[in-house]
C-alpha cells in the first residue's frame, strides 16, 4: 500500500514538472513538431479506417431497430450523437494509446536502458524537455483533431450505409445529422480528446522514462503505458460523460 | 600478457600538479544495503589522464557518474573545475557539464538520429549563436580527429563497437571538453580496436588538452593511457602511482587481479 501511494506521489511530481517545464525556455520546437508529425500523420491511416468502419457497422446495427418502429430517417441523427459524443474520441483515443502510447513507452524505455536520457543530461541537455514535454504536448494537441477527423470520417461511413438503403443527399444527411449536435458536443469532443492525449502521453513518458531491468523492462514499460492508458481513458470517460450529463 | 603494439607512441604529458580539476573528498555511495563506495579521495589534475582500475562491481562507473553529477553521493565533497557539484541549480549544473565530455560502455548513441545529427544534438543545444556553416565545419573536424569522416550519413546500427565508440568520443569533444571521462573504453572491443580507442584517448588529451578519468578492467589500456593508476577495490582505493608502481605491491587483492588478467588473456 505504501509503494502505491509513493507511486501515486512520483506520477504527480512527473506532471508538476511537465506543467513546469513546459513553459521555461529553451522550448524544443522543433522536436515537438517531429512528434506532431509521428503521432498525427502516422496514425491517420488506421483512424480512416477504423473510423469508417465504426460509422458503418454502427449504422447497420442500429437500421434494424429502428426500422421496427417505422423511424429509420433517424439515423443520421443518432449516428451524430453517438459519434460526435461518445465513438469519435474514445475510439480515437484507444488507438493512440495501443500506436503511439506503446512506441513512446519503448522508445523512451530503450534510451533509458542504453544510457542515451543520462548522455543527453551530461550533453548539457535537458532529456526531460526534449524527450517527455514534446511528446506529451503532441499527444495532447493532435488527439482533439484525430478525434474530430475520426468522428468526420465516422458520419462519412454512415453516410454510405444510408445512401445505400435510403435516397438521399450528402447535404440531406448532414442536415438532419446536425439537428441533435450542439457546440456543446463539439467542445467536449476537443476536452475529452485532449484529456485523453494528455493520459496517453503521461502514461508512455512516465512508464518508459522510468524504465530498467534492461530489455524486459522496456516490454513491461511498453506494455504497462498501454493497459494504464486505456484504464484511465474509460475512468475519464465515465466521469466526463456523469459531469456533463448534469449541465447538458 | 597478449598485447598488441599501440602505433601511437604516448607523449610525456604536461600535468600541472597544483592545479586540480576534479577533487572528491570521503565520497560514500550505497544501493539499498550495498555499499559500494566507503569513503574515496581522489585528485585529478590539469593534463593528467588518471585510470581508475577495478573488477566488474567494484563501483568505477558509479564514480565517474557522480563526478558527472548523474548520482548524487550520500556522504563527501565533489569539486569539478573549482565548483562544487552540490551546490549547483539546474543551469549551473548544466553549464558544467559543457565542459565536460562523458563517454558511455554503451557509447549510448541515439538510435534514431544519424551519425551528423548525433553530433549536430549536442553543439545546437549549447551554442545557439553558431550558423550552420559553423556547425557543419565543427561536425567535420570532430569526425576527422576520431578518423571516421565517411561515417557523417550512417545511422548508429550501421557502425562496428570500435565506430561506435568513436562517434560517441566524438559527439563529446564537439563541444571541447576540458575533462573527459570513459567508462570501459575498450570494453567488448578486439584488441586491435581497443589499441586505436587508447590512442584516441592520448590524441584526444594531448590535442584538445584534457584531463580525464578513464575507468576500466582492461590492463593494456590502462598502461597505454594512464599517466596515475589508481585501483579500486571493495569501495576504497588500494594504491595509487604509475602502472609499474601499483603492479609492484605486494597487496594479494592487487596480485590476484594482475595475475588473473594475465591468465585470462593468456589463455
Amino acid at each position: 500500500m505504501k509503494a502505491f501511494f509513493i507511486r501515486i506521489y512520483d506520477i504527480y511530481q512527473f506532471i508538476a514538472r511537465f506543467f513546469r517545464e513546459v513553459f521555461i525556455p529553451p522550448y524544443e520546437y522543433k522536436e515537438v513538431f517531429n512528434q506532431f508529425f509521428e503521432v498525427g500523420i502516422r496514425s491517420l491511416s488506421i483512424i480512416s479506417l477504423t473510423g469508417f468502419i465504426t460509422g458503418l457497422v454502427f449504422t447497420q446495427q442500429s437500421r434494424s431497430s429502428l426500422a421496427e418502429f417505422g423511424a429509420t430517417s433517424w439515423l443520421p441523427s443518432l449516428m451524430a450523437i453517438a459519434i460526435i459524443r461518445a465513438l469519435a474520441p474514445l475510439v480515437t483515443a484507444l488507438i493512440i494509446a495501443g500506436k503511439v502510447g506503446s512506441n513512446i513507452g519503448a522508445e523512451i524505455g530503450s534510451m533509458k536502458v542504453t544510457e542515451q536520457i543520462e548522455a543527453m543530461e551530461v550533453s548539457s541537455t535537458n532529456p526531460f524537455k526534449f524527450l517527455v514535454v514534446s511528446r506529451i504536448l503532441a499527444t495532447t494537441c493532435i488527439a482533439p483533431v484525430l478525434a474530430a477527423y475520426m468522428g468526420f470520417i465516422g458520419m462519412m461511413g454512415a453516410f454510405v450505409n444510408v445512401l445505400r438503403n435510403e435516397q438521399t443527399s450528402l447535404t440531406a444527411f448532414f442536415e438532419q445529422a446536425f439537428i441533435k449536435i450542439s457546440f456543446l458536443d463539439v467542445y467536449i469532443l476537443v476536452l475529452k480528446s485532449a484529456v485523453y492525449g494528455f493520459t496517453i502521453g503521461v502514461a508512455g513518458c512516465y512508464n518508459g522514462y522510468n524504465a530498467d531491468h534492461g530489455t524486459v523492462g522496456v516490454g513491461r514499460a511498453a506494455n504497462t503505458s498501454v493497459v494504464v492508458s486505456m484504464f484511465l481513458i474509460f475512468i475519464e470517460e465515465m466521469i466526463i460523460v456523469t459531469v456533463v450529463n448534469k449541465f447538458r | 600478457m597478449t598485447q598488441v603494439e599501440s602505433k601511437y607512441k604516448k607523449l610525456h604529458a604536461q600535468i600541472d600538479r597544483n592545479n586540480p580539476v576534479i577533487t572528491l573528498r570521503d565520497i560514500h555511495k550505497a544501493f539499498g544495503a550495498l555499499q559500494v563506495l566507503k569513503g574515496v579521495d581522489l585528485d585529478v589534475y590539469k593534463g593528467e589522464n588518471l585510470v581508475v582500475l577495478g573488477r566488474s562491481g567494484t563501483g568505477k562507473s558509479v564514480l565517474i557518474k557522480i563526478i558527472a553529477g548523474l548520482l548524487k553521493p550520500d556522504r563527501g565533497q565533489v569539486s569539478v573545475l573549482g565548483q562544487e557539484i552540490d551546490k549547483l541549480d539546474t543551469r549551473e549544473l548544466q553549464a558544467l557539464r559543457a565542459k565536460i565530455g562523458f563517454s558511455f560502455q554503451s557509447s549510448a548513441l541515439y538510435d534514431g538520429m544519424s551519425v551528423r545529427a548525433n553530433l549536430e544534438f549536442p553543439l545546437v543545444r549549447n551554442k545557439r549563436h553558431l550558423g550552420r556553416k559553423e556547425i557543419d565545419d565543427a561536425v567535420a573536424q570532430v569526425l576527422d580527429d576520431v578518423g571516421l569522416s565517411q561515417a557523417i550519413d550512417q545511422t548508429p546500427s550501421q557502425l562496428s563497437g570500435g565506430q561506435k565508440k568513436r562517434i560517441g568520443i566524438a559527439r563529446t569533444l564537439i563541444l571541447q571538453p576540458e575533462i573527459m571521462l570513459y567508462d570501459e573504453p575498450t570494453a567488448g572491443l578486439d584488441p586491435l580496436t581497443s589499441v586505436e580507442i587508447n590512442d584516441l584517448i592520448n590524441e584526444v588529451q594531448q590535442r584538445y588538452n584534457t584531463s580525464s578519468v578513464i575507468i576500466t578492467h582492461d590492463l593494456t589500456c590502462a598502461r597505454a593511457t594512464g599517466d596515475r593508476i589508481v585501483m579500486l577495490s571493495e569501495g576504497c582505493f588500494l594504491r595509487q602511482g604509475t602502472f609499474d608502481e601499483v603492479f609492484e605491491s605486494d597487496d594479494p587483492r592487487i596480485r590476484n587481479f594482475y595475475n588473473t588478467i594475465l591468465l585470462i588473456n593468456h589463455e
